[in-house]
């Protein structure tokens, strides 16, 4: 019958000895690699001449591109910094009032925290020799990850040893490829890349604007309405700076948390910038607002900015934040952080803890300078920036061509180093997916006193003045 | 419950997991070059003698339908093995069998007088141990999940006010994180509270709710120190480093709070940046504030669609990251197969990108010196000829080679004898050797002014700390003897030194230990995931820090212990963690290797280097 013939190989297959079936399996296999390289062969038609002529002819363009001339090494050419980073600071030997560093509250220059980072020295020495997984943890490192945490009200803290990597890792150990991430189109290039490595669908929606995020969330609902299943999978994050690096605006947290809410997003929020500088005692955008933390998934920072010191953080709930030490890359495959950048920033908390009339005085002056600012020079800047963040743009009134504007700040940045006064021009490189104005980035220092900053102002209108008549263009005001 | 991981493992080892291996006969010694097929041969006979038996109670008895597929399943497996195998074993087969100590010297009357530098040992492990280890990993999940059923503490919950929003990690994840990779996780980021030198203290902990939460019990202990990257024993808390260290703090600060490209620059980057150039023989040189972020802040810089990347399948997470991140076309070919590679190349750059079939725009090909999981050193001149011939680039992350490697500490082309302006990039980092932080990219004049002009890491992150500049500067000096003493040469003598020794000792004992001869980091295979932390765990009551590798960083079967090599070390120290190691090779058997053993005395002195 039909099964017949299947009965008699099953017993063919069953009755022969080892040696036969290997035999027949190998010849077998034979046969089909002797078919698949046939095939094979058929299908790349080319000889091994060809296939080398191909080879040969192959010229890859160079390494880099190098259309523009060498880099001059030189370091007399170069403003080379050559004592502590202070208001006052050492440029090529000379004295400089310093409006261009991150160092809100000067502890790059403090000794109580000199005189730590000198012992944590002779107990560490310099690395660690390891990431935090392969005996890199130092106990140091887990007594700031719990000042951190503490300090926020918050239950856990992961430390990374660099901020970049912080931002940019945080944000792809949560979010993967069916993910949806809605980021403010002003976030700095560290969110730029953790958003590029989480390979999630980016939304940017305008600066601050909370009608444009609410529209393209209510787009978003109607898309995900045709597939409801799914769409109660994906995950969905809002990332967003506390104050913006780029701008120096304040972000809209209680309607983003608000919309959050009501869209089901987690929010993350950068506060490299305004975490210890924002809120009554310095504890961020969640204390400014008055808004309880459990309403943010994670709190992203940097020990680069208000501490003086280096490497990075993220703060969050234990069920948050455990994942970092996980799957955070730039936390679990980097060297820990250097155990005296580690002390200089745990040194840095206490003293701002300690003493909490510093982060008054910081908020007093970034009012004076924001006010300074938009009384003297109004009529050639636009100051961007909320009043109490340690950073404000100015752009300038008119708008040019890039290039044009990006002269003007030049030269006027240049007439008042002249005058021994720095400040500083943030750099963009042309991977930005929203190039950012040019603009001058004035940075505020705690210890910065009212006639330095009234110097300031006067040469900056000197500079203004200067440059304006050199270039001869015309101002909105004039 | 809590101990079912080790538990498991006990029940496995009791069960004759730990295949002892046949002591070495005669013959295999005196033929060496028929010691890879010889240890086949020896395998596969175990395994048809299994066949055997079924075959015999076949003729014997009528067989039930059950009893038959087992027969057609086991002839089956038994034939699919033998190839699968054959594909397991690719590196061993390949790689030359080599002795250790006198009987090494027999082989090397190669005509390549180099070939020594290139040879290293992947040996594959038995099907048995594969099997088991299969079927331990298999049960410790089936265990961890039937005790997630029962208990489940409320410990790392979600906030309540996230209910109805979307999981944040997937089930598996999850439950592999919180169940499986949390009973050993005692095992993992080990605190410690003094320099990782040669000895380390480390801060003891306990758990009294298995390992969800730790408590610190109040004691060190002091262990010997074979988990830190701290080749050249630069890990110390006193000395001429530390102190010129401690000026630089007094001058300028720990931190310039600015990028490079404002005023983030002092007079000691553009020293750093010179003394490395010097250091590696190359025209410049870019340094960046992290090892990790010098690969992830370039590397997309450089490539653009249209690239094709080859990137070696063992390369470190930045490097994946970085690829990630760049708009590149990525290739992976096997672990320093240079073989594979050459064969991958010709098909792509014949075949062109895919759709467009348009010629690639340039090929780059991304290696390591020293692979840190798998202690294995790239096969560089091989891969040298293949750059001449298909006119790619070359990328070397030297992250674990630089001062470990060359008899001048300066990497891995050094240790070749390779001219180092031949490689197009040679990235590395300060984070090992020089006990500091940070990276480097050197190379041509023109490509480093590219990166220079173009990284992200001149634009947007901060410039490196200057006390971590001087610091490495400093040993930088040392290794180069500029500091007008022996003492760099001295470390870079001990190193290689101890490396030999350790890895000769280790070898004879019987474990099996992969990668290169000369390689500071030595993986030692113990596969089975429980038995990884029980041994971790008895290293730890021994006092020697070992780290163990399992699931994700290794391959599923593939869980080992690293030791990393200090110039540091003494004999004395290395003689203790080499008898602790014979020791729990035996107790918990881990002398899988079957290849023949130098069954004289090592001695330290004798040591070739």
């Amino acid at each position: 019958m039909v099964f017949e013939p299947l009965i008699s190989v099953n017993k063919f297959i069953l009755n022969a000895s080892l040696q036969d079936f290997l035999l027949e399996s190998v010849l077998g296999v034979v046969f089909l690699w002797c078919l698949y390289s046939w095939r094979k062969k058929k299908h790349s038609a080319l000889s091994l001449e060809e296939e080398e002529e191909i080879i040969r002819n192959w010229h890859p363009e160079p390494l880099v591109s190098s259309s523009e001339p060498p880099i001059d090494r030189d370091p007399a050419n170069y403003p080379l910094v050559t004592s502590k980073v202070d208001v006052i600071t050492q440029i090529n030997g000379k004295n400089f009032l310093n409006f261009a560093s991150h160092n809100y509250y000067g502890f790059a220059a403090n000794p109580t925290v000199e005189k730590r980072v000198i012992d944590c020295l002779h107990k560490y020495g310099v690395g660690t020799c390891g990431p935090r997984g392969f005996y890199g943890t130092l106990d140091i490192h887990l007594n700031l990850e719990q000042k951190l945490a503490d300090f926020m009200g918050m239950e856990e803290a992961a430390l990374y040893s660099y901020g970049f990597s912080a931002v940019a890792s945080a944000i792809s150990a949560y979010a993967k490829k069916p993910d949806i991430i809605f980021a403010d189109e002003k976030v700095n290039f560290r969110i730029q890349k953790g958003l590029d490595a989480s390979r999630s669908t980016i939304v940017f929606f305008k600066h601050n604007d909370m009608d444009d995020l609410k529209a393209k969330l209510e787009e978003q609902r109607k898309k995900d309405l045709k597939n409801p299943s799914k769409a109660k999978k994906i995950r969905r994050f809002c990332i967003i700076e506390g104050i913006y690096m780029n701008t120096g605006n304040i972000c809209k947290l209680p309607e983003i948390v608000a919309l959050c809410t009501e869209y089901k997003l987690r929010v993350f929020v950068d506060e490299s910038i305004s975490l210890f500088t924002i809120g009554k005692t310095g504890r961020g955008v969640t204390e400014y607002f008055n808004i309880p933390t459990t309403e943010v998934d994670l709190i992203m920072g940097s020990l680069e900015f208000s501490l003086g010191s280096g490497g990075g953080f993220v703060i969050g709930t234990s069920y948050v934040v455990e994942q970092q030490r996980l799957s955070g890359l730039g936390y679990c495959f980097s060297a820990s952080l250097a155990p005296i950048l580690t002390e200089a920033g745990m040194a840095a908390i206490e003293v701002l803890e300690q003493d909490a009339k510093l982060k008054d005085e910081l908020s007093s002056k970034c009012r004076y300078i924001d006010e300074q600012l938009r009384k003297l020079l109004s009529d050639f800047f636009s100051v961007s920036g909320h009043e109490e963040s340690p950073i404000k743009h100015l752009f300038l009134v008119v708008s040019l061509p890039r290039d044009e504007e990006e002269t003007i700040l030049k030269s006027i940045v240049k007439y008042c180093f002249k005058r021994n006064i720095i400040l500083s021009m943030p750099t963009y490189l042309d991977k930005e997916v929203f190039m950012p104005r040019p603009s001058i980035l004035l940075t505020i220092n705690v210890a910065v006193s009212t006639s330095q900053i009234s110097e300031m102002c006067s040469v900056l209108k000197d500079a203004c003045t200067q440059v304006c008549f050199r270039q001869k263009l015309v101002f909105a005001s004039q | 419950m809590s101990y079912l991981t080790v538990e498991n493992a006990k029940t496995l080892i009791q069960n004759g997991h730990a295949t002892k291996c046949p002591p070495a006969k005669n013959g295999f010694i005196t033929n060496a070059l028929h010691d890879s097929k010889a240890s086949k041969d020896m395998c596969n006979g175990s395994i048809s003698n299994g066949n055997g038996a079924f075959h015999h109670s076949k003729k014997e008895q009528p067989l039930t339908i059950l009893s038959r597929l087992n027969v057609m399943s086991s002839n089956l497996f038994y034939f699919f093995w033998k190839h699968f195998r054959r594909l397991f074993s690719r590196h061993s087969s390949k790689s030359k069998p080599h002795l250790n100590g006198s009987a090494c010297k027999m082989q090397e009357s190669h005509s390549d007088p180099d070939e020594w530098k290139s040879r290293e040992s992947f040996e594959a492990p038995s099907v048995y141990v594969v099997a088991t280890t299969m079927l331990g990993f298999t049960m410790v999940m089936l265990l961890n999940a039937l005790s997630r059923f029962i208990y489940a503490p409320k410990v790392a919950v979600e906030n309540k006010n996230r209910k109805g929003y979307a999981p944040l990690y997937n089930k598996f994840d999850l439950f592999y994180s919180q169940y499986v990779y949390r009973r050993v996780k005692d095992c993992w980021n080990r605190p410690i509270c003094s320099v990782p030198g040669v000895e380390v203290e480390l801060k003891d902990r306990v758990s009294h709710d298995s390992n969800w939460t730790f408590q610190f019990s109040g004691t060190t202990s002091k262990c010997i120190n074979l988990g830190s990257y701290n080749y050249l024993g630069f890990a110390e808390n006193s000395g001429p480093s530390i102190e010129a260290v401690k000026e630089t703090i007094k001058t300028y600060g720990v931190s310039l709070c600015s990028s490079p490209s404002e005023y983030g620059l002092s007079p000691l980057h553009f020293e750093l940046e010179k003394l490395t150039a010097r250091f590696l023989g190359v025209d410049d040189a870019i340094i960046f504030g992290m090892g990790f972020g010098t690969n992830v802040l370039n590397l997309p810089c450089i490539l653009s669609e249209g690239c094709l990347v080859f990137s070696d399948e063992k390369n470190h997470a930045s490097l994946i990251l970085s690829l990630r991140l760049s708009k590149a076309s990525i290739t992976v070919f096997k672990h320093n197969n240079m073989k594979d590679l050459e064969r991958k190349l010709r098909t792509a750059i014949i075949k062109g990108q895919p759709k467009t079939g348009k010629p690639w725009k340039k090929i780059l090909v991304i290696v390591e010196g020293v692979y840190s999981m798998e202690g294995s050193i790239v096969h560089l001149p091989q891969l040298l000829k293949l750059k001449e011939k298909y006119k790619v680039y070359l990328y070397v992350d030297e992250a674990h080679s630089v001062g470990a490697l060359g008899p001048g500490g300066r990497g891995v082309t050094e240790y070749f004898g390779i001219d180092p302006k031949k490689i197009d990039i040679l990235m590395g980092t300060f984070t090992k050797s020089f006990n500091a932080a940070g990276g480097y990219l050197a190379g041509s004049q023109e490509v480093i002014d590219y990166i220079r002009r173009n990284s992200h890491g001149t634009h947007y992150a901060p410039s490196m700390s200057p006390p971590i500049m001087r610091q490495i500067s400093t040993t930088m000096q040392i290794i180069m003897g500029e500091d007008g003493t022996d003492e760099g040469q001295r470390r870079i003598g001990q190193l290689r030194k101890n490396i030999r020794y350790f890895r000769q000792k280790l070898h004879q004992i019987g474990v099996i230990i992969f990668g290169n001869d000369n390689s500071p980091v030595v993986p030692l295979m113990v596969y089975l995931f429980s038995k990884l932390h029980i041994v971790l765990k008895e290293f730890k009551e021994r006092n020697v820090a070992v780290v163990g590798v399992g699931f994700p960083a290794a391959p599923l079967y593939m869980g080992r212990l690293r030791f990393c090599i200090s110039a540091g070390h003494t004999k004395e120290q290395l003689d203790t963690a080499i008898g602790i190691i014979a020791e729990f090779a035996d107790q918990f058997g881990l002398k899988y290797s079957k290849k023949p053993r130098f069954e004289g005395e090592i001695k330290y002195e004798d040591v070739k280097v």
